[in-house]
């Protein structure tokens, strides 16, 4: 029983571990699948985190904290579109600088505001998200053997972001496979001469493709600072963002695969808090940097042989110019 | 009868050139009609303009006799004109049905979207005849499908007149044959296609009415009927055209180049030559056929040093000696130059020029180690005067030597590293696409260089996906279809169906003659 009880809150801290990098996973499907590298979502994140909780402390409500975590990440998607899509920059270049803005200006703004060294104050558990408790969870827990452990640790006690999560993968499926919406968005990202010559606007295509991006990006960034913590600590995304992007490449660009590679880093992350200073017979004790290397070095060690090649949409990074 | 189009005094400039200019076209409903004229006489900005993508800076439109203004692609489609572009506009990671109904689900869901277009388009599919398989990945069909597809599409959006623009760039002779039977089933359903193209014997195969452009200008409307290629090819240059060229039979010495069994394998794991043997003698010219994209480019890549064999050889047998090339062995272009080997590459706009350069450091690139440049040290007097001279020679436009080569046309560039190539009288002649790109004019002075060449006594390796080419130049013809070489045949006695056969077959000919061909000169050489 013991066994199961740590294995299930392994599984269940993975979850939580998990839930930013869904988002922010997401959010990379939908903004490099109309062909815009999205290299911002470590900015994205890490600004909404800010701002979710600036305003959550100062309004009080984690709501109003979370609606301005999605508007400020909407904005920076926003500046990262005009540059890149009607502006017609290089991607890469304007997406780190939605990084390098996020990350001078949080700094020096939470300096300024509150005087913390770039914190924001704790909020109190009213201004956050907190675990929600399934109904039954802590009964089921003491007398289902087995079961009634994987529900109480695994299933119950997240809070509503991290269900969120999940919903959104299995919507961003929708979305991308199910409407029209999605056919055009993915046919942008192939080959936007082609949806050009039908009559559809890349560029507004692109646009709402990354307002969408920024939304989930707000998401996960509201997750780290008003749910997961209670407070705003300087780069506190550090690097999500860019596991997200190794997530949506590892998944081929697909929402399940990055869902599911997004399930295995937050593993991995979860597993890393467990494995400080513990002993492993045989090899001692691991360091902690190699836990945080190993999604990336999964990523690079399975694209480069075990789960075949991973086709980035045709069009992705390239600015569209009409042709002649 | 109402004109399905009328265009009347369209002008459009870019800059200071006049792409259009005054231009008054009028196309009858239930007729195909052609527009020929060379590179840059502002056939493709007419139809641009047709199909919205640009506007027009002055004149008038009229579709159905009703006069419009065409903002964009959009509503070039809600007044039915179609367009079939020469690179296809199709996602090749989608199905057929995908491509067809983007832009026109009719429907924010996919599910019902895709049960609505699959009936329309068995409706269209049965009455114009043209069979496609809806659930196949258009990335997966032969480029002749994929073009119908783009016919598909443009016929689901309800076109009444059908552009295209040089549709038979990328098809075999067979398929241009269906296509072409596609044409007529649409012309006979009411379907007006206008059909732009270089190739004047297509004009004349199928066309009811031409349009001859130059300069930007309309230069004359004929009825199909009443006019022929030469006075076609009179009116889009503007003076008279040798089509047919001239050559004395030829007289073929020691093998040049033999290849023996050359297999290449490309980064991606794709076998591109697949055990490849042929020859080619001092003095003749070898022809090599196929549709794009089977092997011929790595093979020159291979035979100019920049790329390396997986197994076989082939054999340089050049005044400067008898040099066969293995597996293992080093080599790379400058040491073939040196072993008399001249190499003008397939896209040589992108690997026989540096564009930022000026063309007289584009005259001699890959030769610049040469003593008659000044070597060890470049002398810039020497390069300019040797540049003017290849200018003169290969009538390159303007002849400015130092001006910035990306600002020659095209066609310029070409005869310039045509030039390079072809004044080192190199033994062996490796050369692509000799004419792709280039105008008719210029056509007839570079095949008559070939020949020269030719008839000095270089043996000459010429690729073509252009079969009159390849048909007109060639002394020897081969083919060339999935990296294998799927025949040869005697350019006097062979013709295009025969060609096109060999080009989609899958049958292995290998060079047979070969073996007693090469033992005498290369007894002589050894001895």
């Amino acid at each position: 029983m013991e066994m199961f009880d740590q294995l299930f809150s392994l599984l269940g801290a993975t979850i939580r571990m998990a839930t930013p990098l869904i988002f922010a996973a997401m959010a990379g499907i939908f903004s490099e699948r109309s062909g815009i590298i999205d290299i911002s979502l470590e900015g994205k994140m890490l600004m909404s985190a800010f701002a979710a909780a600036v305003v959550s402390y100062e309004t009080g409500s984690p709501i109003f904290g979370l609606g301005a975590a999605l508007f400020i990440s909407m904005m920076l998607s926003l500046l990262h579109g005009y540059a890149s899509i009607t502006q017609k920059g290089n991607q890469t270049i304007s997406g780190l600088a939605v990084n390098f803005l996020a990350s001078g200006l949080t700094v020096t703004l939470g300096h300024a505001w509150y005087s913390q060294g770039g914190l924001t104050p704790a909020l109190k558990n009213e201004q956050r998200f907190t675990a929600i408790d399934l109904p039954g969870a802590e009964w089921m827990g003491e007398n289902i053997p087995v079961l009634g452990s994987f529900y109480e640790r695994v299933l119950s006690g997240h809070n509503i972001l991290v269900y969120l999560a999940f919903v959104a993968a299995a919507v961003s499926f929708w979305v991308l496979f199910r409407s029209r919406f999605g056919l055009r968005l993915r046919a942008t990202g192939e080959e936007p001469n082609a949806v050009d010559s039908a009559g559809i606007s890349v560029a507004w295509v692109r646009y709402r493709a990354i307002l969408i991006a920024g939304s989930l990006a707000g998401f996960a960034g509201a997750y780290l600072s008003i749910a997961q913590n209670a407070s705003f600590i300087r780069e506190m995304t550090s690097g999500r963002g860019y596991i997200a992007l190794a997530a949506v490449i590892f998944g081929k660009w697909h929402p399940r695969g990055a869902l599911l590679a997004c399930l295995l880093f937050g593993f991995l992350q979860a597993l890393e808090t467990r494995m400080q200073n513990v002993e492993l017979p045989l090899v001692g004790e691991l360091p902690t940097q190699l836990f945080s290397a190993i999604p990336y070095i999964i990523t690079v060690v399975l694209l480069a042989g075990f789960i075949g090649k991973a086709i980035a949409p045709k069009a992705i990074g390239r600015p569209y110019v009409k042709e002649r | 009868m109402t004109p399905a189009i009328e265009l009347s005094s369209i002008n459009k400039q870019f800059g200071p050139v006049w792409a259009n200019r005054d231009i008054d076209l009028k196309i009858m409903p239930g007729t195909i009609h052609g527009i020929v004229g060379e590179n840059g006489a502002g056939k493709s900005t007419l139809m641009s303009i047709l199909y919205g993508f640009y506007t027009a800076d002055s004149g008038d439109i009229h579709v159905n006799g009703r006069k419009v203004t065409i903002r964009n692609s959009h509503h070039a489609i809600d007044l039915g004109i179609g367009m079939v572009h020469q690179h296809f506009m199709l996602v090749e990671t989608f199905t057929v049905l995908e491509n067809i109904m983007l832009g026109m689900e009719g429907g924010s869901l996919l599910f019902k979207a895709r049960s609505r277009a699959r009936k329309a388009l068995e409706e269209i599919t049965e009455k114009y005849g043209l069979n496609v398989d809806p659930d196949a990945l258009v990335g997966e069909l032969p480029v002749g499908l994929q073009q119908r597809v783009e016919i598909l599409k443009a016929l689901y959006r309800g076109a009444k007149v059908l552009i295209l623009d040089e549709p038979t760039s990328v098809l075999t002779p067979q398929e241009t044959g269906q296509l072409f039977e596609i044409l007529r089933t649409l012309r006979s359903q009411g379907v007006t296609v206008l059909i732009i193209t270089h190739k004047l014997k297509e004009i004349m195969a199928i066309t009811d009415n031409v349009s001859v452009m130059r300069g930007g200008c309309m230069v004359a409307h004929r009825q199909t009927s009443e006019t022929s290629t030469t006075e076609l090819a009179e009116l889009m240059v503007g003076r008279t055209v040798l089509l047919q060229v001239d050559k004395e039979v030829a007289v073929p010495g020691r093998t040049r180049l033999k290849v023996e069994g050359l297999s290449y394998t490309d980064e991606r794991g794709v076998k591109r030559l697949k055990d490849v043997s042929f020859h080619v003698r001092a003095g003749e010219i070898l022809g090599l056929a196929g549709v794009t994209g089977n092997g011929q480019s790595e093979l020159m890549k291979v035979l100019a040093g920049s790329l390396p064999q997986d197994s076989g050889s082939f054999t340089l047998d050049t005044s400067n000696g008898v040099y066969t090339f293995n597996v293992n062995d080093y080599r790379d272009a400058a040491m073939m130059r040196d072993c008399s080997v001249g190499h003008v590459p397939e896209n040589r706009l992108v690997q026989g020029v540096v564009k930022s350069f000026p063309a007289s450091e584009n005259a001699i690139l890959g030769y610049q180690n040469k003593e008659e440049y000044g070597s060890p040290l470049l002398d810039p007097a020497k390069i300019v005067a040797a540049t003017e001279e290849m200018m003169e020679a290969y009538d390159v436009r303007p002849r400015l030597p130092g001006l910035k080569t990306a600002n020659f046309s095209g066609g310029n560039q070409q005869k310039l590293v045509l030039a390079r190539e072809m004044m080192k009288e190199p033994e062996l002649l490796l050369i692509g696409q000799p004419t792709r790109g280039v105008d008719i004019g210029a056509i007839e002075a570079i095949h008559r260089n070939l020949i020269d060449a030719r008839d000095k006594g270089a043996a000459v390796l010429l690729v073509s996906v252009e079969l009159d080419e390849i048909m007109s130049l060639s002394d020897r013809i081969i083919v060339m279809n999935d990296g294998m070489i799927t025949g040869e045949v005697n350019a006097a006695d062979t013709n295009e169906m025969e060609l096109g056969l060999l080009m989609t077959s899958t049958n292995r000919k290998d060079d047979e003659a070969m073996a007693t061909a090469v033992e005498t000169p290369k007894a002589e050489a050894v001895a």
